[in-house]
């Protein structure tokens, strides 16, 4: 049986496409989720503050799934669980999910369309080089999230935690919560990759060093961690010698990144941005390979659910529209290009014939900047000038492009991010 | 007079702020901040800061060991570790479902501490 759109992933992303693709008018929509239920990385966010942009009101991470969840079942869109998808590749006129399961084994799912809503997975110690032993309680901040908010069990008493990424931030605070004693958080880089809010209410609120500019050196302990050395890092990020200082420990937490998990896009030949680790997608967040959408934290990693839900909306229609019209392949294909500051742009290219009125485009910057002007330049003319008080790097910035400034014979878009400190 | 410093949350431009207070803790001055939204958040977080609470508690026969919880509003902050104690203490039965309250009136702030989750039972069907 041929499906219209199968949804690779039941988290955020693959809820939010599925429920707008149904919407949109396509009847046969399946999602496909390795875990038991629904949800994704929600469901271990146990904290609170999702949602203030869809919902006007701060949600838990599970209160938030669980609006997704209602609706695609009110909706009735059919869910396989426990079902891996371990392959993807292009066939005819259709897409072919392999996935794996203990009721079903062996699956092999045919679609229409597919879209890619597969989330990101955390860098690892293997990708760190931090050296010294191999014992137990190193985990990655995530993992450690998972063990304290749904199996129910504190994975050390005394932490160290390398990394002021987000997760580790929120983590500082449930081990402390928890009874753990979190001794400091150490950063490589000279600032924070975490939002304040999170340095203030999980950190400051609870007497939790920050420090910036360190990073680990050395990791004791035969079975398990007994002990980590940390020491500052000069504006090369080389450890200054004599800085060491040493901490008695029962566990390391590694907050250290995120990166889209893109294995199946790789096997169906999705093209991948060497900046994001993301695919490449048009303004209809469709990949290379016709039929393959993508959205979420497997296209980008996102600072707020909330505009994961939104781009994921995007890519549902955008696939619901496929399977209605087939590809639009007649239309010409623009880069829209990035300047300054900004580091990438999702998406990556643009049909100024296919387009809608207009169309989202998320960017990063690659550093904190002041006073900063964003300016959207279409063949060199400025269409669009802003005034932003602060850009970060941990904060993910949009804007919209209007058809209106794009002409048939347009050659490429220009997003641009300054502060008079370029060069510096 | 007494001074403490914070870096304002209101927005990500996370300005430092400078409180002045008197000897019965009125507030004198905010300085530092670049907006009004930082005036007030200097002026609650000294003399009545507040926090939302999350964690989890055990459950009694149910699919998950444990279900996560909320605050139902913001508490004192003083009261997080009070909170917390109880909370390490609670038990909900399954099933549980999305706003039961699990602890009424946490810590004496008038505030119930509600399920996030639902949990179904042991037994029941997926």
């Amino acid at each position: 049986m041929k499906h219209d759109i199968v949804i690779i992933g039941g988290g955020p992303a693959g809820l939010a496409a599925a429920i707008a693709a149904k919407e949109a008018g396509v009847e046969d929509v399946l999602v496909l989720e390795r875990e038991k239920e629904l949800g994704g990385i929600l469901n271990q966010c146990i904290h609170n503050g999702f949602g203030l942009h869809t919902f006007k009101e701060e949600l838990t991470g599970p209160e938030y799934a669980a609006r997704y969840i209602e609706k695609a079942q009110a909706l009735g869109i059919p869910r396989l669980l426990r079902t891996t998808a371990v392959d993807l590749r292009r066939q005819g006129d259709s897409v072919v999910v392999t996935s794996v399961s203990k009721q079903d084994g062996l699956l092999q799912t045919e679609a229409k369309a597919a879209v890619l809503c597969m989330g990101c997975r955390e860098r690892p110690r293997g990708a760190l080089n931090i050296p010294g032993t191999r014992p137990a309680g190193i985990f990655s901040a995530g993992t450690a999230q998972r063990l304290v908010n749904m199996e129910g069990y504190l994975p050390g008493r005394k932490v160290v935690i390398l990394g002021s990424g987000d997760i580790g931030l929120i983590m500082a605070r449930r081990m402390t919560l928890e009874g753990a004693k979190v001794q400091c958080v150490a950063e490589l880089m000279p600032y924070s990759g975490g939002l304040k809010r999170n340095i203030v209410q999980c950190l400051d609120d609870y007497g939790i060093p920050l420090k910036l500019s360190h990073t680990v050196v050395d990791i004791e302990g035969k079975e398990r961690v007994t002990g980590v050395t940390i020491a500052q890092v000069d504006g090369r990020l080389k450890p200054i010698p004599g800085t060491e200082e040493h901490y008695d420990c029962d566990t390391l937490l590694l907050s250290v990144g995120l990166i889209p998990e893109n294995e199946l896009s790789k096997a169906v030949g999705v093209e991948l941005s060497p900046v994001t680790s993301g695919p490449k997608v048009n303004e209809q967040l469709e990949t290379n390979i016709p039929g393959v959408f993508a959205c979420g934290n497997v296209l980008h990693v996102h600072d707020l659910v909330d505009y994961v839900s939104e781009e994921a909306e995007q890519a549902g229609r955008s696939a619901a529209r496929f399977v209605r019209e087939g590809r639009d392949a007649g239309q010409r294909e623009i880069p829209i290009k990035t300047a300054g500051a900004v580091r990438y742009t999702v998406p990556s290219t643009l049909s100024p014939g296919r387009m809608g009125p207009e169309a989202v485009v998320r960017f990063r910057v690659g550093r904190n900047m002041r006073k900063a002007t964003v300016r959207v330049l279409v063949d060199g003319k400025e269409v669009l000038k802003r005034s932003r008080p602060v850009m970060a790097p941990g904060e993910m910035e949009q804007l919209k492009l209007k058809k209106e400034w794009f002409t048939d014979a347009c050659q490429e878009a220009v997003i641009e991010a300054t502060d008079g400190q370029e060069g510096n | 007079m007494a001074v403490r410093e914070l870096t304002c949350i209101s927005c990500p431009l996370g300005c430092p702020l400078r409180v002045e207070l008197d000897g019965q803790g009125q507030v004198l001055s905010v300085t530092g901040n670049t907006c009004k939204r930082g005036e007030e958040y200097g002026r609650k977080e000294v003399t009545a800061p507040t926090r939302t609470v999350t964690s989890t508690v055990r459950v009694e026969g149910g699919k998950a060991p444990v279900v996560s919880v909320r605050t139902k509003t913001d508490i004192p902050k003083e009261k997080i570790f009070a909170c917390m104690e109880e909370i390490r203490k609670a038990a909900a039965k399954a099933p549980v479902r999305i706003g039961d309250v699990v602890i009424p009136n946490v810590a004496g702030t008038g505030v119930d501490v509600a399920a996030t989750k639902a949990v179904d039972s042991l037994g029941c069907p997926q």
